[in-house]
């Protein structure tokens, strides 16, 4: 490398891990250790609990303590998260939606008894709602006080923390959901129109502010494996988002205007099967957000090879993380400007994503834009319906996936030789001790501040004034996740989004469905009736794109699926087996919760009486796998399970099996 | 865990052969004493087509018929088009009965796919007041190849669930045709619209206005869009056919998200009841909408060819009036006997 070509070389985007489990204390040290490698800002990950609104010892956070995610309670939690690390001088991610607010409030508690004013933070809160309605699933609040709570945020941070990027509108979810590049554009921007709209609406707001909230709106991008696709869907991206900002809300300044973006690349690709092919996977990946200079993202996080197969260890993430540095460090990359400025071939490729997004948007918007069309499931559908077509087009083999659908035959791969050991497992006393911790924080504050602190939240929630200074001042209360979500559902009320899974029939001629729905024809004679299936999602996990997919393909198959939505307790499953008389229960359970949760349904099956077979699928180690059967689960379906019409001739074999003679 | 033979669920022991009779008398007497617990078997067993469980069945229905013809739990329906938000607002009135102590029964009706035959029976989802309470039973049916919507299994389903609870709701999607099968199910029939410029001339080419004794416009938090909406309703109504000269369908704006108007629906539904109950207008209704089903489930079953082996239309007609107070599945098999009985003889 010549000198003055390392002289001019681009300061590298921000190099993140996405981490954080079991406990403050745990995860502290693993944000240490990650920083020392190299990485070079903090992505955290909040177990479900914390992400829904629930203290550690509630009812529904059974089993989830600890698991995707760092349980944070409380201030004391917060400050142990970040001990030894200067929240001054850190960049700080965090993937928090329903309850973003509180977190960003515990997180300028925590950082003021650090010494450092919030005025000096920086970072992001996720905080994308829409996203959660149609994928992830961790919403708590209706769309309406939901976006009042993001539209809060923004007005607040926009002069207390003017470093902060207070939403972080995604379409990484919608991509994992199944969204084409046309439908990730088009609904991602549709959500932030919603979100800059509400505070244009703000009486509180003053008008010339609006060209700065502009500039503190970012996006956090999937990249999928087409990598030039996705590079030309950056730069429509960048292009049409300049537009909105001119055209829809008057920005002058064109630094104002620039489409800022983190990245997490495609977990929805990687497989469980010959899983070493998933680094070269997340490689290719990372190109398709960093080759292009004037649509190169600003942070980046890489998941780990093994993530179909559980949680990633340490050695896993730093593995990660060196592709990032290899990438940034030893390649030139960084020393050139746009390589891709001036193709005729991306110029073509990224017009036709603008218009087609742009019209897909247009139609978003002339039905009331994307709160409406949450309410009215439109994009919901949508997102199904693309999910479909993309696992049929796996199935028949017309989307090739290496290991899976093509060149199945392989060596044993040497790095799960050492099966269960070769993911993380998280101790199963992390639920026990956040709750005897929260316990002892409970009973050392003062009741009477953390009372008056909930009283000013509850009043702010009611009259409309802005939610940020009343939570903080229940940070440094000692008022816990739970409580401050609990007085926010008192006032707001809590919501179900539209599952989707009315979508349209997606079919091709498949005579492998054809042969089990004549099955399923036959069976009826033997049932008496249809075949009914239920299909569950016990525990907080809101990744439902896999249970709807399985919902849809069921009917198609001729079955009569009982479909419950996410979060539901293991005694409403079983209320709902018994009272709808169903022939078999489906669940489905991806935050690794399966032990407790699946042992729950069985329990309160027996225990009622009712004799209906269970199949699980998740992400399931092969072990855990093992216990459940041993249990008494008839089937367990994992990630390498792709072809959904095999499993579901399956779920027809075990009811066929527990069906009278 | 414990050894294998303790499990719930892989491979079921075999339950000790019982024959559908049996059974069948067995749930009439539990049902009759209005136990919760002899719902779902009910259910299960009235929705067999093997002829066997086909039979017991019907006699279980028409003992239970017998005694909730004219009496047993009041019968609402809810219907409307997708996306109308009847399950919100089904979900508000499951909560105002539930407070009041009463028990509620819910039948919800899902259409089939014509291809594959499946459904996607997905209300649960919304209706949360029947999560984990015992005093709300929810029941999904699919509504098979039935024309109208509704399954042949939802007037079973309205039964057996009449015999148990204090309320019992039928829920159904769709515009047009299924409207007319579920009046025929229910006591008062609420039609859930939704605000829209123009709908109400979409309501008027569908001739569903003329069935719903309540109407709803639901989403009322949409302000002004509703209120017209409503408006427009109400003169329509004012001035359209209705088939009961004296009672004009009340138009009642609601809004499920914000549980604004449930008081105003629930009056609007009790003033119904009450007008049906002082004109003797429910026996008329229950009796005409047994009526309605038992020529549907003949001619379904045998065609036209069948309903003529009785001696065609009006005799059918005539053999409902000798039997004004009998159950409509004490009927069905009779004459079903009768036509079978006949047919063999016509052929031999």
């Amino acid at each position: 490398m010549s000198d003055e070509a390392r002289a001019q070389r681009e300061k590298p985007w921000v190099f993140r891990t996405y981490s954080g489990h079991s406990s403050a204390e745990a995860s502290n040290a693993l944000y240490r250790t990650n920083l020392a490698k190299g990485q070079t800002g903090l992505s955290i990950a909040f177990d479900l609990p914390t992400q829904t609104g629930y203290d550690s010892d509630h009812a529904l956070a059974r089993g989830e303590v600890g698991k995707v995610g760092v349980p944070i309670g409380h201030v004391e939690d917060m400050e142990m998260l970040f001990r030894g690390i200067p929240l001054g001088r850190m960049n700080t991610s965090m993937t928090i939606n329903a309850t973003a607010a509180w977190l960003l409030a515990l997180y300028v508690a925590a950082a003021e008894r650090q010494g450092v004013a919030a005025s000096q933070l920086s970072g992001t809160t996720q905080n994308d709602i829409v996203k959660e309605y149609l994928s992830r699933g961790t919403y708590v609040f209706p769309p309406e006080p939901s976006i009042r709570l993001i539209s809060d945020m923004i007005a607040f941070t926009l002069d207390a923390i003017p470093k902060w990027n207070p939403i972080n509108i995604c379409s990484y979810h919608l991509q994992e959901a199944g969204a084409t590049p046309v439908q990730e554009i088009a609904f991602s921007f549709a959500n932030a129109i919603a979100v800059l709209d509400a505070v244009r609406a703000r009486s509180d707001f003053p008008a010339d502010a609006l060209p700065r909230v502009f500039g503190r709106i970012s996006f956090f991008l999937n990249a999928g494996i087409r990598f030039v696709e996705e590079t030309c869907k950056a730069r429509a991206m960048t292009e049409l988002w300049d537009r909105v900002g001119r055209e829809r809300y008057g920005v002058a300044d064109a630094e104002l205007r620039r489409f800022r973006y983190g990245v997490q690349v495609n977990s929805l690709g990687l497989t469980e099967v010959q899983p070493e092919n998933n680094v070269i996977r997340i490689v290719l990946e990372a190109l398709g957000v960093t080759l292009s200079k004037g649509a190169r993202c600003r942070a980046l996080q890489l998941p780990a090879w093994n993530e179909a197969l559980g949680l990633p260890r340490p050695w896993d993430q730093q593995w990660s993380l060196r592709i990032q540095q290899v990438l940034a460090y030893e390649t030139d990359l960084l020393e050139y400007g746009d390589i891709f400025d001036g193709s005729p071939v991306i110029a073509a490729k990224v017009k036709e994503l603008e218009d087609a997004a742009q019209a897909e948007l247009d139609k978003v918007l002339a039905m009331g834009g994307a709160v409406a069309a949450v309410e009215n499931a439109y994009m919901k559908q949508r997102l199904v319906e693309s999910h479909t077509k993309r696992l049929r087009a796996i199935e028949s083999g017309e989307q090739t996936v290496i290991g899976m659908n093509a060149f199945t035959e392989a060596e044993p791969s040497p790095l799960v030789t050492s099966g269960s050991s070769s993911v993380l497992k998280v101790d199963e006393s992390a639920e026990r001790d956040a709750s005897l911790r929260l316990r002892a924080f409970r009973n050392k504050r003062s009741a009477a501040d953390s009372k008056s602190a909930l009283a000013g939240l509850r009043d702010a929630a009611k009259s409309g004034a802005n939610i940020m200074p009343v939570s903080i001042r229940c940070a440094q209360a000692g008022v816990t996740t739970g409580e401050w979500s609990d007085a926010l559902r008192s006032v707001f009320g809590e919501y179900r989004a539209p599952t989707g899974v009315v979508a349209r029939e997606v079919r091709g001629a498949d005579p492998q469905a054809e042969k089990i729905r004549a099955r399923v024809r036959g069976l009826t004679a033997r049932l008496g009736r249809p075949l009914k299936l239920l299909v569950g999602k016990p525990g907080l996990d809101g990744h439902s794109n896999g249970a709807e997919q399985i919902a849809v393909r069921a009917r198609d198959l001729g079955m009569e699926v009982v479909y419950e939505g996410i979060r539901v307790t293991p005694a409403e499953i079983v209320q709902s087996a018994r009272d709808e008389g169903v022939h078999v229960i489906g669940l489905s359970i991806l935050s690794g919760s399966h032990g407790v949760l699946v042992l729950d349904v069985l329990g309160r099956l027996r225990d009622a009486g009712v004799r209906v077979p269970v199949v699980v699928g998740g992400i399931i180690p092969e072990d855990d796998a093992a216990q459940l059967r041993a249990a008494g689960v008839a089937r367990v379906y994992t990630p390498k399970d792709f072809d959904l019409t095999r499993v579901l001739g399956e779920v027809v074999d075990v009811a066929e099996e527990s069906a009278p003679a | 865990m414990t050894p294998k033979a303790d499990l719930p669920s892989s491979s079921p022991p075999r339950a000790v052969a019982e024959t559908p009779q049996a059974k069948a008398a067995a749930l009439a007497v539990r049902l009759l004493a209005r136990d919760r617990d002899a719902v779902a078997p009910a259910l299960n067993l009235a929705d067999d087509q093997r002829s066997g469980e086909r039979t017991a069945a019907r006699e279980l229905l028409a003992a239970l018929e017998r005694k909730v013809l004219f009496a047993g739990a009041p019968r609402l329906g809810l219907t409307g088009a997708p996306g109308a938000g009847k399950s919100t607002l089904m979900d508000a009135l499951v909560r105002v009965r539930r407070a009041r102590g009463e028990t509620v029964g819910i039948v919800a009706v899902d259409p089939s796919s014509r291809k594959s035959g499946g459904a996607l029976l997905g209300d649960r989802v919304r209706v949360r007041s029947a999560a984990n309470d015992p005093g709300v039973f929810f029941r999904s049916l699919a509504a098979r190849d039935s024309l109208g919507g509704l399954s042949g299994a939802a007037r079973a389903a309205v039964t057996i669930m009449a015999a148990v609870f204090d309320l019992v709701i039928v829920e159904t999607v769709g515009v047009g045709q299924s409207e007319g099968d579920v009046a025929d199910l229910v006591d008062t029939l609420v039609f859930v619209a939704q605000p829209a410029a123009g709908d109400t001339v979409q309501f008027l080419k569908a001739g569903v206005l003329e069935l719903p004794d309540v109407i709803a416009v639901n989403k009322a938090d949409l302000g002004a869009l509703a209120e017209r909406t409503a408006r427009e309703l109400e003169s329509t109504l004012a001035l359209g056919e209705k088939p009961d000269a004296r009672w004009v369908p009340p138009v009642v704006l609601v809004s499920a998200r914000d549980s604004t108007g449930i008081a105003a629906l629930e009056d609007a539904i009790a003033r119904h009841r009450a007008h049906l109950g002082a004109s003797a207008a429910l026996e008329a209704r229950r009796r005409r909408g047994r009526d309605a089903w038992l020529r549907e489930m003949l001619s379904r079953r045998y065609g036209s060819f069948g309903v003529e082996a009785l001696g065609g239309d009006e005799a059918l007609v005539a053999r409902s009036a000798a039997a004004p107070d009998a159950s409509g599945f004490a009927l069905e098999l009779a004459l079903s006997t009768e036509i079978e009985r006949a047919l063999r003889g016509g052929r031999a």
